[in-house]
């Protein structure tokens, strides 16, 4: 899939890196992803901008937002923080969970590394729980090729119901048919079938009874399913946005550009 | 939105989470795991039978507990010595040339008849204090940040917390602090903003409190510069830079027991806790894209950095001048206040003009060292020249440097209060003027008491 071998797609699509210049939006792209996959070069490749990157986990530590122009469609992409899982209550788990949840993206770039397939699917996993609008991106290609490790990218991307686009960031191979992908979800043209793990039958069923509940209560939700699942968990801070109206809230927070990030230190609770 | 309906899907899901094993989560994890798994291996097979673990091996040496710590010491010195070496040329040359067209200009400006206050404000004041910021601080930076950027994109940056982990945990602070140190070598400012990485609060603001120590790019220059001029001489001509990058190194171990210590105490006293368990991967070794390392070093951080002194350099040049020039009684407005400061200087192994210097540079630390010599070079024209060997002439013969000087101005450096965007950004991660306080007056006490110390017992 490195090479481009799309014949259908439109022969004028072409990249425009727009850097910051966040006017006149069509749709958001969000980019998540385990530590350390090069979420911050794809960032960087695809909005001209020159996020710090380094090979190191945990540099990331804001939602970066940029944008970029592809086929005549303006794309803003926010890149979250890096995180193995979105089920903690750490910061930066918390930052990419909220905007995924309640920011409402056209389209999630799941950025994976292609030489640790296995680890890195529990994210994928988990964000396909939350929303169905994804694209895997397997990147770092060419370091799988030099431990010798064969990706089939057609296998995963069979299994996991949703496109995934092998690409090496860092030299830009890959990329126009990754953007091809993102606009095929991101416009709906492109439908997806997401993988669920559903758990056991009860907790199946349990889910199928809260989520019209849910809906009826707080309408206009982006994830009722996901917030079914952490009432089934018992999570207090869900409860409680459930029971306040704050779940509203949490999505018109969301659609602001550059949140504030810091917030005055705290040391009441903490260990 | 009703509160009593919210409620009663909350009762609603109360009692279908009664219905499910208490396990579903667990169960629901364990399923997601196993998925991932069967996906995996039907998505990616190793070829051919050898396994790739040149990574590992180089991992068991790397972060080995034998060769770990003295490895990371080694690569350091390496750096630095690189650094030292590479800079001596091309900075006299920058000196020489710069001070030439000082020359020609001041010429010039007298020539058609300027007066003579307009040629040194701009000259002799403006412009030299550029003039000394290009030529001390471009090339060990052209050459630092480049090698710099290249350890942290080959991925060596979570072995160094891997492996300062254990010092750090007796510290009481977290482990990713490693971390948030070393971006402090390229700037504090941004250490500080990258300690967002640690997410418990009081580990957070340990790693805050003492980023500082750990000297940043702005004040590499200075101690380069001492250890070149003075350390570097001690010992035969062969091993000059050679001893001089090893001076810079035992500094930054200093710095490095200094914030493992004041990071002990902090957590003893007033930052109460114990270390919190995380995990690091430790990431492949990536080859370094070079192209794209020397954009980002060269452009982003060498001329960044260069811009930020040059902003500062410039009006602090302008001070120094007026200082120098504006004369109370028979002495100017920089010499009555040296001679002011000069017992408390004296008392730490400095003088007066060092800590004025210190003053005019609280913008930015880039300045220290230009500040200095302008000072001490008053309102005369440069006729001492501009080379290593003329400055060391100048500090030793006219104003009675000795090697307790320059090993006290480094330490001092080392140690002293942040700059002011530093200390400005303190503030913004911590939304508290106390920390922000502390973080300042903290380090600024240390550097006085540890110089004391030292000039008591030398």
């Amino acid at each position: 899939m490195s090479q481009h071998d799309c014949n259908t797609c439109s022969a004028h699509a072409e990249l425009a890196r727009m850097g910051v210049t966040l006017d006149r939006i069509d749709r958001v792209v969000a980019l998540a992803g385990n530590p350390n996959t090069g979420k911050s070069t794809l960032f960087n490749a695809l909005t001209g901008l020159k996020q710090h990157t380094g090979n190191w986990p945990g540099k990331t530590v804001t939602r970066a937002e940029g944008a970029f122009e592809f086929d005549k469609v303006r794309y803003k992409l926010v890149d979250l923080p890096g995180t193995y899982s979105l089920l903690s209550a750490s910061h930066d788990e918390q930052i990419a969970r909220d905007f995924l949840l309640f920011g409402d993206p056209d389209a999630t770039i799941v950025v994976i590394d292609a030489t640790a397939i296995e680890r890195n699917l529990n994210l994928v996993l988990q964000v396909l729980e939350i929303t169905s609008r994804v694209v895997v991106a397997v990147n770092l290609m060419d370091e799988a090729k030099r431990k010798h490790l064969d990706v089939d990218i057609r296998s995963l991307s069979r299994d996991l119901g949703v496109p995934a686009v092998g690409i090496t960031a860092r030299t830009g191979d890959g990329i126009r048919s990754l953007l091809e992908a993102v606009a095929g979800v991101s416009s709906g043209e492109l439908h997806t079938v997401p993988l669920r793990v559903t758990g056991t039958p009860a907790f199946h069923r349990a889910i199928s009874e809260l989520v019209p509940l849910i809906e009826s209560v707080a309408p206009g939700v982006p994830n009722a399913r996901w917030i079914a699942i952490r009432l089934l968990d018992g999570d207090a801070e869900v409860e409680e946005a459930l029971t306040s109206g704050r779940l509203a809230g949490l999505a018109a927070d969301q659609q602001e550009s550059a949140p504030r990030f810091s917030a005055k230190i705290s040391l009441q609770g903490t260990q | 939105m009703p509160r009593a309906e919210a409620a009663a899907v909350l009762r609603r899901a109360a009692e279908l989470r009664a219905t499910l094993d208490s396990q579903f989560r667990d169960e629901t994890v364990k399923s997601i795991y196993a998925e991932a798994e069967r996906i995996a291996s039907r998505a990616s097979h190793h070829v051919g039978t050898v396994r790739y673990d040149f990574d590992q091996r180089v991992d068991r040496i790397v972060t080995s507990p034998v060769f770990g710590l003295p490895l990371m010491a080694l690569l350091l010195a390496v750096v630095f010595w690189l650094t030292v070496a590479g800079a001596n040329v091309p900075s006299a040359m920058l000196a020489t040339g710069f001070f030439w067209v000082e020359d020609q200009a001041a010429t010039l400006f007298t020539n058609i008849g300027a007066p003579w206050w307009v040629t040194g404000f701009i000259w002799h004041g403006v412009f030299r204090g550029l003039a000394w910021v290009v030529s001390v601080m471009l090339p060990p930076m052209a050459i630092f940040f480049p090698l710099f950027t290249m350890l942290e994109d080959l991925g060596y940056l979570p072995r160094v917390a891997f492996n300062l982990d254990f010092l750090f945990k007796r510290a009481g602070a977290h482990g990713k602090q490693a971390l948030t140190m070393a971006m402090g070598f390229g700037c504090n400012a941004a250490g500080i903003i990258s300690t967002r990485v640690i997410d418990s609060p009081r580990e957070r603001l340990v790693a805050i409190l003492t980023n500082n120590f750990v000297p940043c790019n702005g004040r590499f220059p200075t101690l380069i510069l001492l250890a070149t001029i003075f350390v570097g001489p001690l010992v035969p001509s062969a091993f000059e830079s050679l001893a001089a990058a090893g001076a810079v190194v035992g500094v930054v171990i200093i710095g490095v027991i200094f914030t493992l210590a004041v990071s002990w105490g902090l957590s003893r006293t007033v930052l109460k806790g114990e270390a919190s368990a995380f995990t690091l991967e430790l990431p492949p070794y990536r080859r370094p894209g070079i192209l794209r390392i020397l954009y980002t070093s060269l452009i982003d951080r060498t001329l960044f950095v260069l811009w930020r002194a040059a902003l500062t350099a410039a009006p602090a040049g302008a001070v120094i001048w007026l200082l120098g020039n504006i004369t109370v009684g028979d002495l100017s407005l920089a010499r009555h206040i040296a001679n002011s400061l000069n017992p408390l200087g004296h008392a730490i192994g400095l003088d007066g003009v060092i800590l004025l210097a210190y003053i005019i540079a609280i913008p930015a630390n880039e300045i220290v060292v230009p500040t200095l010599l302008m000072v001490y070079m008053g309102t005369g024209m440069m006729d001492e020249g501009s080379s290593l060997e003329q400055i060391r002439e100048l500090l030793v013969n006219t104003h009675g440097w000795t090697l307790l000087t320059a090993v006290n101005l480094m330490l001092f450096s080392l140690l002293h209060n942040p700059c002011a965007t530093t200390i400005i950004t303190m503030y913004k991660e911590t939304l508290s003027l106390k920390w922000t306080v502390v973080g300042t007056l903290l380090p600024l006490g240390l550097a006085f008491l540890v110089t004391f110390l030292v000039a008591s017992i030398w």
